[in-house]
């Protein structure tokens, strides 16, 4: 092999991306991730965090499935009566379209950001901030409702086993939380890109945000179907 | 000269994995198959599906809306391997966990069930 050849290997752009790909970014004298530090260190975040709300999901079922006490009907828990119609578990239908409509209008504000559409970006920031914001309200209205009406404490309730208290506070409380974190992140990033903080940098910053607020939906897919529909 | 020439190996803040723009109606689509799939996952609920209907189709829709939201709006689909791999082979551990505290949480109320029902 001649010299001219092994350089033009060196410099060859990118691997294609198969196994000999994967095995070329960890094996060749390169970075290894072809992204910015900062989208890479936001992958690795909601990696771990999602063995911590993994964690928080076999715990609870572990003691669901070990409890002798009857599990309360979510589906009557959390119903509402409507202008006089009794409409089973629609709180958390309505919060889970609002969290689904966030992701949404979040993938349109990454979009245009690489599009270079300040006003846009901002717009939908705000937009996906506002529903996050919305989503909090409904959940501490039902919690305050949990916690007053029906008395539901974390260690223990009337409406049946006890382990129904600790679990569903420390998850919902745990995911509000990452929420109402979301918010705050969302508004930072969209006040610095209307004051065009990011214009020689370039706009991978929103994406990055975008991802933490895709995981806070996807952490809600799950709640929502082992938690609230099991 | 130098095999490893760090200014060339590192590639331009600016064209560092660009993701290809797609078109808004993209999302938009991805957006009216997640409010279908939420719809469906609550009127098995509505219709008081029980047993194992219940939790099959339960998981299906949480499989498919998880699977769009991470291929889709976290670009993962368009991510190359090297990444893929990274975020989902930890997850397996979760799936052995997942089993081990299955087979724990039948154990504990067999054992809750034997000392306190039976003599």
């Amino acid at each position: 092999m001649s010299i001219d050849d092994k350089q033009e290997k060196a410099e060859a752009p990118i691997a294609s991306d198969n196994w000999q790909g994967a095995v070329s970014d960890w094996g060749a004298d390169k970075q290894v991730f072809n992204m910015p530090w900062g989208k890479l260190m936001m992958w690795l975040f909601l990696l771990s965090d999602t063995f911590v709300f993994s964690v928080f999901l076999v715990g609870y079922m572990n003691v669901r499935m070990s409890s002798m006490d009857s599990w309360p009907l979510t589906s009557e828990v959390f119903a509402l009566t409507i202008a006089g119609h009794h409409i089973p578990l629609v709180l958390i239908a309505i919060m889970t379209f609002i969290l689904i409509t966030s992701s949404g209008t979040m993938a349109m504000a990454v979009n245009y950001a690489y599009r270079g559409d300040r006003r846009k970006t901002v717009m939908f920031m705000a937009a996906t901030a506002l529903l996050g914001a919305s989503f909090v309200g409904m959940q501490a209205f039902e919690w305050s409702k949990l916690i007053i009406e029906e008395g539901v404490r974390p260690w223990g309730n009337p409406l049946g086993s006890a382990q129904f208290g600790a679990t569903f506070f420390m998850i919902t409380g745990f995911h509000g939380m990452h929420v109402t974190a979301g918010v705050i992140f969302l508004l930072v990033i969209a006040r610095r890109v209307a004051n065009g903080h990011y214009e020689g940098k370039g706009y991978h910053i929103v994406e990055i945000t975008g991802l933490y607020w895709h995981f806070v939906d996807l952490v809600w897919v799950f709640i929502f179907a082992l938690f609230y529909l099991w | 000269m130098s095999q490893i020439t760090g200014k060339d190996a590192e590639p331009a803040e600016a064209d560092k994995a660009q993701p290809k723009l797609h078109p808004i109606s993209l999302y938009l689509k991805i957006w009216g198959l997640l409010f279908v799939l939420s719809t469906m996952s609550y009127l098995v609920d509505f219709f008081e599906v029980q047993g194992m209907l219940r939790w099959t189709l339960i998981l299906i829709f949480m499989a498919l809306k998880a699977g769009l939201i991470i291929t889709i709006f976290m670009y993962v689909r368009w991510e190359r391997l090297a990444l893929k791999l990274v975020l989902f082979i930890p997850p397996l551990a979760i799936v052995v966990f997942i089993s081990l505290m299955a087979i724990e949480g039948d154990y504990t109320l067999v054992n809750r069930l034997i000392s306190f029902i039976s003599v």
